[in-house]
């Protein structure tokens, strides 16, 4: 039995589906995450774990027992806000204390915790500061420390990390990743950034208007992703409009008008002659001005059409026969050359026969 | 920084001085000059038929500096005790009011936004009629031939209770006291109250905090700035009224605003007028300085 079982729950406001009829299981220890535009329901489902808010239909268990009849402050389980929420006439101590202070812990045991948990989040030498005395970085710490202090069943984090600066989040995300590690309590996080969601998480459930996508890990999310919606909602993703021409247990056959042909990876339950979408990542394409990328099964000629640098990437986007275009990924690996097209130059793209997918729709 | 920079900022701060200088002159002239007449009055002898007497004059009369009305002041123990009458009077209607404006003003500040301005407006709207009529209204509220009164003496009867008469008591001062000071403690509470982030309660809920707990430790602690803002505004007016007293008071119930104003309107001892409110300034310094450290140590978050 999984820790937290959600079972077709469906919330809406007005005439407005927020939530519709979602299931998830999540283990304990887990690092779940909840990855969705905004507006997609999963803020939603955050609250209504946390008892902010009810389901209007299904059921939310923990540990086999049905939440619905338990209100916020008796579930044992603890939410990280946006804002952190930190209480702004409490210390960093009162604050991390407040959970304690709640449940009547007896003082010996709250000063040994408070020990713990200020030496966690490397808080110690900031124990008697006030919120507005603190940088982002070290509210975000002892909004975690709070939610942790009295070991809660599960972690919500809604949005948690968006408050910070870049460079601090990532700093953070390790930070994160190593904590949850530690304690072994179970995050459920809320993100709309999916590179976040892929850092951090275990497993993570695709949200889009009130429903769940795709539930997997980062890596099977970003390389096979179930639809359109989260292939494009993923990372960076070319779409290409094909028909299938022929479908065996070893490949598809797809016909792109005014390109040609292209071999993809099979599809168990394609069948010749069904209008999809053939999806290639940026990466896994190849661009060279020579034959080198003729050498591959799929391959095409082009012209630079617009180049992006990006530092340690290049992006360069290929207009094919046709007008279909292209982006390819190109890593700035020696230093000093920026670009090694240039736009309007006559280039050659290419990708592996097993690189790229076909997806229906 | 070059000379245009500078003179932009000199030019700044030019239109600061211009705007705040007319505010400013009018608190110096209408505020600090009567306090120090009032001081310099209050070393004087009264007049003949009222005023001050010369500094001056004919050797046969009463003339010069003194310090007879200090004495005075502090021969009579009286005085003192209406000071003290007073002083917990205005304490009293602090209290009241605070506990009836809190929820009131948290019921404002947790309506539809929609619905703010209108319940607000509802607080302010007796402001728009006079102010002794407004308290002339209560003398036939609380007067024996009211419905109040003879339900209440109805009711007393039914235990064998002796009937009483609300008018012209303590009782009817304290009533028409908080009926108008109230909304100068509903306002600041609410402004306040407004401006809690709901995520803290949400927060506190979240870590195990039940109705009474969140009350207790976020939104009370976190009103405290308006708790004390509306009490001064409460308390300070209170002390100094002599409105009500006299028209819903008994003979006994004369507070400091009736005795200061009995001084120069009654008796005509206006260097003894003077001291009282002299008296009355000093206590009222002394009570906000004393808030002040209260608050101080509370806000230090703020």
């Amino acid at each position: 039995m999984a820790q937290l079982e959600i079972k077709n729950v469906t919330r809406r406001i007005g005439d407005f589906v927020a939530v519709n009829d979602v299931s998830l299981n999540i283990e304990a220890g887990e690092f779940f995450t909840l990855l969705g535009p905004s507006g997609s329901g999963k803020t939603t489902l955050l609250r209504m774990i946390a008892g902010f808010d009810l389901p209007d239909a299904g059921q939310i268990l923990l540990n086999g027992k049905d939440l619905a009849d338990t209100s916020p402050e008796k579930r044992p389980l603890h939410t990280v806000f946006q804002s952190y929420a930190l209480f702004p006439h409490m210390t960093v101590v009162e604050n991390i204390t407040f959970p304690l202070k709640m449940s009547r812990c007896p003082p010996e045991e709250t000063r040994k915790r408070l020990q713990e948990a200020l030496e966690q989040v490397r808080l110690t030498g900031k124990a008697e500061k006030y919120p507005h005395e603190l940088s982002g970085g070290e509210k975000q710490r002892v909004a975690l420390a709070r939610g942790l202090i009295n070991r809660p069943r599960l972690l919500l984090l809604d949005e948690s990390l968006a408050a910070l600066d870049a460079k601090l989040r990532e700093e953070v995300q390790v930070e994160l990743i190593n904590l949850q590690r530690d304690v072994g309590i179970t995050f459920i996080f809320v993100t709309h950034a999916q590179t976040e969601a892929l850092a951090l998480s275990h497993r993570i459930a695709v949200m889009n208007q009130g429903r769940v996508e795709q539930v997997d890990e980062p890596s099977k999310l970003y390389g096979f992703p179930r639809n359109r919606f989260v292939a494009d909602f993923i990372g960076h993703i070319n779409m290409i409009a094909a028909q299938v021409i022929e479908s065996t247990h070893s490949h598809v056959r797809l016909a792109v008008p005014g390109l040609g042909e292209i071999t993809a990876p099979s599809l168990p339950d394609a069948s010749a002659g069904e209008q999809g979408t053939f999806s290639i990542r940026p990466e896994q394409v190849r661009i060279g001005m020579h034959d080198e990328p003729a050498e591959l099964k799929n391959h095409f000629a082009g012209t630079v059409h617009s180049l992006l640098y990006q530092g340690d990437v290049s992006v360069y986007r290929v207009k094919l026969a046709d007008g279909v275009m292209i982006e390819a990924l190109l890593p700035n690996s020696t230093p000093g050359r920026a670009e090694l097209f240039e736009v309007g130059d006559a280039v050659k793209v290419g990708w592996r026969h097993d690189a790229g997918m076909f997806l229906h729709g | 920084m070059d000379k245009s920079g500078k003179k932009l900022i000199s030019a700044a701060r030019l239109t600061r001085y211009l705007v705040s200088g007319p505010p400013f002159i009018f608190l110096l002239l209408l505020f600090i000059a009567p306090s120090v007449i009032m001081v310099l009055a209050s070393f004087r002898y009264p007049g003949e038929f009222g005023g001050l007497a010369p500094l001056a004059a004919d050797p046969s009369t009463l003339h010069g500096i003194t310090i007879e009305t200090y004495q005075f002041f502090f021969s009579d123990f009286i005085y003192t005790e209406i000071f003290i009458k007073s002083i917990l009077m205005s304490l009293a209607t602090t209290f009241i009011c605070l506990v009836m404006a809190y929820p009131l003003a948290l019921l404002i500040a947790l309506s539809p936004k929609q619905s703010r301005d209108l319940m607000v407006l509802l607080v302010i709207l007796p402001f728009a009629s006079n102010f002794l009529i407004r308290i002339y209204a209560w003398m036939i509220v609380l007067g024996p031939q009211s419905a109040l009164n003879q339900l209440l003496n109805s009711m007393l009867h039914l235990f064998g209770i002796a009937p009483v008469q609300l008018l012209f008591s303590p009782f009817a001062v304290l009533v028409a006291m908080v009926y108008a000071h109230l909304p100068f403690m509903v306002l600041p509470l609410y402004t306040n109250l407004e401006k809690h982030d709901p995520y803290l309660l949400d927060a506190a809920q979240d870590l195990g905090a039940n109705a009474w707990q969140r009350f207790w430790r976020v939104t009370f602690p976190l009103s405290l700035p308006g708790v004390f803002s509306g009490s001064a505004l409460v308390f300070i007016p209170a002390l100094g009224v002599f409105v009500i007293p006299e028209i819903l008071g008994g003979t006994g119930d004369m507070l400091i605003g009736n005795l200061i104003k009995e001084q120069f309107l009654g008796t005509r001892d206006w260097p003894f007028g003077s001291t009282l409110s002299i008296m009355l300034t000093i206590a009222v310094l002394l009570i906000a300085w004393f808030t002040a450290k209260l608050g101080a140590r509370r806000g230090r978050y703020v």
